[in-house]
C-alpha cells in the first residue's frame, strides 16, 4: 500500500527541484516562469493525496482554482515577456534592472 | 511489489526526472517538453489518488494549452542561450545546497512517522461506477459556485489582459474604415464627362 507520506515525499522533492531551479537560472524568465508551474503542481500534487487520504473533495475544488489562477498567470507572464523582449530584444532578468527608473 | 506500487515509483520516478531536466537542459524548447512530460506524470499520480476530472482537466488544460503557449513563446523570441546560461555553475553549488536542506527538512516532517499507514490509514477504493466528475461538480456548483464565478472573472481578466498587453499599433499598416466605405456617395467617385463626339478613323 501505497501512505500518504509517499506522495507528501514526491512533492516535497518536486518543490525543492523547482525551487533550485530558480536558484540556479537566474537569469532566464521563460525557465522561472516553469519552475513556478511545477512548483504549483508539488502543490497541487499536496492539496490531491490529502483530499484523498482524509475522504474530502474540499481539496480537489482548491486544486481546481489553483489551476485556473495558474493558467491565467501563466499567460499573462508570457505576454509581459513578449511585450518586453520586443522593446528590448532580450529576456534577461538583470535587463529588467532598469524599469527601477 | 504490487502493481499499484509499480505504478506509483514509476510516475514519481518520471515525474522527478522530467522536473530535473526542466531546470537543468540548455534548450528552453527541451525544458518546455521536458515539462509536458512532468505534467503527463503527475496526472498519473493524480489518476491513482482517484482525482480523474483533475487529471484530465490537467492532460487538456496544461499539455494542451499552457504548454502549447510556452512553445509558441519560446520559438517565436529569438533567444540568446547562451547569455542566459551564464552563471549557472556558479549558483549550481548553492541552489543545491538549499534545495536539499529544504528536502531534508521536508523529509523528516513528512514521513512515514507523521504521515504513514498507521496515522491516516489508505481509504478504500470507490466502486467502479463511482463518478468523481459528478462528485466534484455537485460540491462545485453548490458550496463554490461564488468561488466559481470569481475564476471566471479571473480568466476573462487574464484575456483581456494577455490581449491588451501584446495589441500594438505600427504605423503604415493597410486596413478597411469601414465607415467611410458606408457613407461614400456617387459623386466622391465617378465623374461624368461630357466630351463631344469624334469620327471614328
Amino acid at each position: 500500500m501505497i501512505a500518504l507520506s509517499d506522495y507528501l515525499i514526491v512533492s516535497a522533492i518536486l518543490f525543492c527541484v523547482s525551487m533550485a531551479g530558480i536558484f540556479i537560472n537566474r537569469k532566464s524568465i521563460i525557465i522561472l516562469l516553469m519552475c513556478v508551474e511545477l512548483m504549483l503542481l508539488a502543490v497541487n500534487l499536496n492539496f490531491i493525496a490529502f483530499s484523498h487520504y482524509l475522504g474530502d473533495t474540499a481539496g480537489q475544488v482548491f486544486v481546481f482554482f489553483i489551476l485556473t489562477v495558474a493558467a491565467a498567470e501563466a499567460a499573462i507572464g508570457l505576454a509581459i515577456l513578449v511585450v518586453l523582449f520586443r522593446n528590448r530584444q532580450s529576456i534577461n532578468v538583470e535587463d529588467i534592472g532598469t524599469l527601477k527608473g | 511489489m504490487s502493481f499499484e506500487q509499480i505504478l506509483f515509483y514509476s510516475y514519481a520516478a518520471l515525474l522527478l526526472l522530467a522536473a530535473g531536466a526542466v531546470v537543468t537542459v540548455r534548450n528552453p524548447v527541451r525544458a518546455a517538453l521536458s515539462l509536458v512530460g512532468a505534467f503527463v506524470a503527475s496526472a498519473g499520480l493524480w489518476m491513482l489518488l482517484e482525482a480523474e476530472f483533475l487529471a484530465i482537466a490537467l492532460v487538456l488544460v496544461y499539455v494542451g494549452a499552457v504548454m502549447v503557449l510556452f512553445l509558441f513563446v519560446v520559438m517565436m523570441l529569438d533567444i540568446d542561450i547562451a547569455a542566459l546560461r551564464e552563471g549557472f555553475a556558479r549558483f549550481l553549488p548553492i541552489g543545491a545546497v538549499v534545495g536539499l536542506l529544504v528536502v531534508g527538512v521536508m523529509v523528516m516532517f513528512l514521513g512515514g512517522d507523521y504521515f504513514g499507514l498507521q496515522q491516516t490509514a489508505a481509504p478504500e477504493r470507490h466502486a467502479a461506477d463511482y463518478s468523481n466528475t459528478e462528485e466534484l461538480g455537485r460540491v462545485l456548483y453548490t458550496v463554490y459556485v461564488y468561488p466559481f464565478e470569481i475564476a471566471a472573472v479571473i480568466l476573462l481578466v487574464a484575456i483581456v489582459a494577455a490581449i491588451v498587453l501584446t495589441l500594438r499599433r505600427r504605423a503604415g499598416t493597410k486596413f478597411q474604415d469601414v465607415d467611410e466605405q458606408v457613407a461614400v456617395r456617387r459623386n466622391d467617385r465617378i465623374r461624368l464627362v461630357s466630351m463631344a463626339a469624334e469620327e471614328r478613323k
